[in-house]
């Protein structure tokens, strides 16, 4: 069976099992690594992705729930890394080792195209679902902030 | 880090290669090729994203010129023509920001642009020395050999631009990727000497000089981050994400209790899952397990999702062996048990008995920190090669020539025909130094006769660690007529880390340098033992290694005997460390101490440095205020891998009654830095982990097996946990550099700790806190 999806502004059509993962349909049958593997039970974030610019976890939403929508991931997310969050999580240093990032990231743009001024706590809310074992939360906070037009 | 007995002893000391030599090996050529194969692995992806070239291939402008072409001095610096610096980064990045600190030494020293240096991941191999990145080593182990490494390539362009001005080397310098005539200010790039500099003889070792402290344009600033770009946009490449053509995917069922073994599978499931190509049995693992695989089944497929399904499906029947008995909970009694009588002695000062014997008052406590795990966010993942006789691997590894080794044993092949490629990792914290499943993937190829990724999944991750020891303590303390502290016994028991590698069940001396036989303490009777245990699992060091149950212990006791005696917690460290002195052998009671691999001399225990660190942060917190609007402070202070550390924890009550620490402070002397910004970063991150272990951090085992699987019952901090703020202070020191990646972890579990009992009066000896409290 096949799925038709836009990924990245960019129809395909998928011969897949229609239950695989969008996070295994990515990178395995893409290589679109940028979207990782961290824990396969929507647990640690690292697979975020935007599902018609809904943040999902990837690694356990089945490749068919994404029939006829559009998929964005890391590498979508701007041409050129020049999304406001990525520039800020450059200026800032906020990656460490990096892995979680991606998530990271795609998760603060979704939160940030529904509350473009988000408070701390809204931060907090909508990042608790994303670990990362560096530690790089306080950095991660000021990034989204300093993004969101703050300090 | 140092507590592990294969390692090697000595560190191999950076041999300058020549040029020919080096051509002869092919080392950097291979890297570069390598290089490129990856990026076209990357190219040839239906990829949408941004087509930048991949990290990994920052150098491919200058691989051309690599052929042959510019000034190659060493195995760290190519100048080409084309005025591109490429210099090697040997150590494995794996958050710490080593790829942003130890090239920049380099450029420093060499006096390159930083915009036209490309950063190169070496390869495994000895050349390079050791490239084992753990101990918080790559810059106190490399800082002056790279540094000369810079100044060898500095003084060839220098001779170069002298000649073709005639004039005296000494009237010009390297700054900016130019060489300056300075009486004219006449200049040439790099790139226009760089050929003629390659014609040029090596200076000879003696007359190397290096430039004045003073004249380092970039060491000790706030860099930045080089590899940020690629870490924000997917394009960093991580042992996860390598694709080679034709590549299968593998993911390993194993003995669910270490030692155990597969008793009989049925395959005929799992293969009929579209996608599964093989099943393979991977011989068990007999201890001691060193870095070999544990053994077990694998399912080998076209996708990660097909082998997951195929795992999931199989139906294995284990013996779990030797270690089926292991409750870690029973494990915990038996070990602070065993403290009641006496054990190995290490150190020893005065009359430890007699004067607790006499003591108006004695202080005791004893104190457990469980199993962690390291629980890096990507978990281990290798790729292999295998054709003929020759194996290549591309890994998340602390240890490429570890891996090398490791697998070049499995598979009976000369490590030298064994390449190791070294991606971005995903964090290590030790786990990654352990190559068992590199060696996996190279089982895996060699049998499919095909590239082969192993692929752990969290579950695997969780419960096939190599386990943070669990340790128990007894530590007692007899107060004098006067009220001071005039006896310390410290009794320390753990299954050893030398557990992997042989049979000991005694403590190595690399553990008990780790804040047992190092801690200075003005008390006239001193005495530290520590009790053997016998380990049931495997045990591996992870961030700080000993020091994190050693600063704990002590430094929530110091606490103890404050609140005891009625005085300042700081005050009382402050007493206990004497006056300012460096504290000798003798007056610590031991023989000798390992000083994390460096000498006495250049780094002694300095106690006007612990003193400096713990009253900075004492400032920094407004110690004085430490209860006052709802918060109570904590304070620990520990040197480790010869950094001094303080750290104060703010603890307060949340609304809803739980515990949390709201804010931090931490106070760091690392001797000279390279690049400020990534040991801040360092220091923050160790905060979060420190207060993650101290708050959550347990693994437990029941009949020989983890009972936890993943981040639903591993707990690790979460964003909406985290202090709201963490203030960091780095010393300014001209003192040769210390470790940074892991001084700033074992003092924050005890600032925690110590914090929580000023806030509730209840005192937690037990880690984790939340089993004591609501948190």
């Amino acid at each position: 069976m096949s799925v038709r999806v836009r990924i990245n502004g960019k129809d395909h059509v998928l011969d897949v099992d229609p239950e695989m993962p969008i996070l295994w349909a990515i990178r395995d049958v893409l290589g679109l690594t940028g979207t990782k593997y961290g824990c396969g039970q929507a647990l640690c974030g690292a697979c975020v992705v935007h599902l018609d610019g809904e943040a999902v976890r990837s690694c356990v939403t089945p490749i068919r729930r994404a029939e006829g929508k559009s998929i964005t991931t890391i590498e979508g997310l701007s041409a050129d890394g020049s999304h406001p969050l990525q520039r800020a999580w450059v200026e800032l240093g906020v990656p460490q080792c990096g892995f979680c990032q991606s998530g990271q990231i795609m998760t603060a743009a979704a939160l940030l195209a529904k509350k473009p001024k988000p408070s701390v706590a809204e931060i907090d809310q909508s990042l608790a679902g994303n670990l990362c074992r560096c530690g790089t939360y306080l950095r991660i906070r000021a990034a989204v902030q300093k993004a969101a037009g703050g300090e | 880090m140092s507590a592990t007995p294969p390692r090697e002893p000595a560190k191999k000391k950076v041999v300058l290669v020549r040029r020919a030599f080096l051509a002869g090996l092919g080392l950097a050529a291979a890297g570069l090729a390598i290089a490129f194969e990856i990026a076209f692995e990357r190219e040839a992806r239906p990829d949408d994203g941004p087509k930048k070239p991949a990290p990994t291939d920052v150098n491919a402008k200058s691989a051309a010129a690599a052929a042959g072409e510019g000034l190659r001095p060493n195995l760290f610096v190519h100048v080409s023509p084309d005025d591109v610096v490429s210099i090697v980064c040997a150590r494995s990045e794996m958050g710490q920001g080593v790829r942003s600190s130890l090239p920049v030494l380099i450029a420093d020293e060499l006096g390159a642009d930083m915009a036209h240096v490309k950063v190169v991941q070496a390869d495994g191999s000895v050349a390079f020395g050791d490239q084992n990145t753990d101990g918080s080593h790559s810059v106190r182990g490399f800082y002056d050999e790279l540094r000369r490494v810079g100044a060898v390539a500095r003084m060839m362009l220098v001779s170069a631009a002298a000649r073709r001005w005639s004039v005296p080397e000494s009237t010009c310098d390297a700054r900016e990727g130019a060489v300056y005539h300075e009486p004219t200010g006449r200049h040439f790039r790099f790139g226009d000497l760089a050929n003629d500099a390659a014609k040029l003889p090596l200076p000879d070792p003696k007359a190397i000089v290096l430039r004045p402290a003073s004249r380092l344009k970039h060491v000790g600033k706030e860099l930045p981050l080089l590899d940020g770009p690629d870490l924000v946009t997917g394009r960093a490449l991580f042992g996860a994400d390598v694709r080679l053509p034709g590549m299968l995917t593998a993911v390993v069922a194993r003995p669910p209790v270490p030692g155990g073994r597969a008793t009989s599978h049925d395959p005929r499931k799992a293969l009929a899952v579209p996608g599964v190509k093989r099943v393979v049995e991977i011989a068990p693992a007999k201890r001691p397990f060193g870095f070999r695989p544990l053994g077990g089944i694998a399912v080998v497929a076209e996708s990660t999702w097909a082998a997951l399904r195929g795992r999931a499906a199989l139906e294995v029947s284990w013996d779990p062996g030797d270690n089926r008995g292991y409750d870690s909970s029973a494990y915990r009694d038996k070990l602070v048990r065993s403290l009641r009588s006496p054990g190995r002695i290490w150190r020893n000062k005065g009359d430890v008995d007699g004067t607790l014997g006499g003591s108006k008052r004695r202080i005791e406590a004893t104190y457990y920190v469980p199993h962690l795990a390291h629980a890096p966010m990507e978990p281990p993942c290798a790729v292999a090669k295998v054709d003929g006789k020759r194996c290549e691997i591309w890994a998340s590894t602390q240890n490429p020539q570890s891996a090398q080794k490791e697998v070049a044993a499995a598979l009976r092949l000369d490590p030298n025909d064994v390449t190791v490629h070294v991606t971005f990792l995903g964090g290590g914290f030790g786990r990654k130094s352990k190559p068992d499943y590199v060696v996996e993937a190279a089982i895996l190829a060699r049998e499919l006769q095909a590239p082969v990724r192993v692929q752990w999944t969290r579950e695997d991750d969780v419960q096939h660690d190599y386990y943070h020891s669990v340790s128990a303590q007894e530590l007692v303390a007899g107060i004098g007529e006067d009220g001071k502290v005039v006896a310390w016994r410290h009794r320390t028991a753990f299954p050893p880390i030398g557990s992997t590698f042989s049979d000991a069940t005694t403590a190595g001396i690399g553990e008990m340098q780790q804040g047992v036989l190092d801690v200075p303490l003005a008390i006239p009777n001193v005495r530290a033992e520590s009790v053997d245990a016998r380990a049931h699992t495997r045990i591996g060091w992870l961030r700080s290694v000993a020091n994190i149950y050693h600063a704990f212990a002590i430094q929530s006791f110091i606490d103890e005997i404050a609140h005891a005696l009625g005085e300042d917690p700081l005050a009382m460290r402050i007493h206990l460390l004497g006056p300012p002195r460096i504290v000798t052998t003798a007056e610590l009671g031991v023989e000798k101490l390992p000083n994390y691999g460096q000498s006495l001399e250049e780094h002694p225990i300095d106690t006007a440095r612990h003193r400096a660190v713990l009253e900075r942060v004492a400032e920094m917190s407004s110690w004085r205020d430490r209860k006052k609007n709802g918060r109570a402070l904590g304070i620990a202070v520990h040197r480790s891998f010869l950094a001094y550390v303080a750290v104060v924890v703010s603890a307060v009550r949340r609304p809803d009654g739980r515990i949390h620490a709201d804010e931090a402070w931490i106070c760091a002397d690392a001797g000279t830095i390279v690049n400020l910004e990534r040991v801040r970063s360092q220091l923050e991150g160790a905060v979060i982990f420190g207060l993650s272990h101290a708050l959550y951090g347990e693994v437990t085992m029941k009949n020989g097996a983890v009972e936890q699987s993943n981040f639903r019952d591993l707990r690790l901090m979460r964003i909406k946990e985290a202090p709201r703020a963490i203030h960091v202070e780095v010393v300014k020191s001209s003192a040769p550099p210390a470790g940074v990646g892991e001084p700033g972890v074992p003092p924050v579990a005890p600032a925690l700790a110590n914090a929580v009992f000023a806030l509730t009066g209840t005192r937690v000896r037990d880690l984790p806190l939340v089993r004591s409290l609501a948190v």
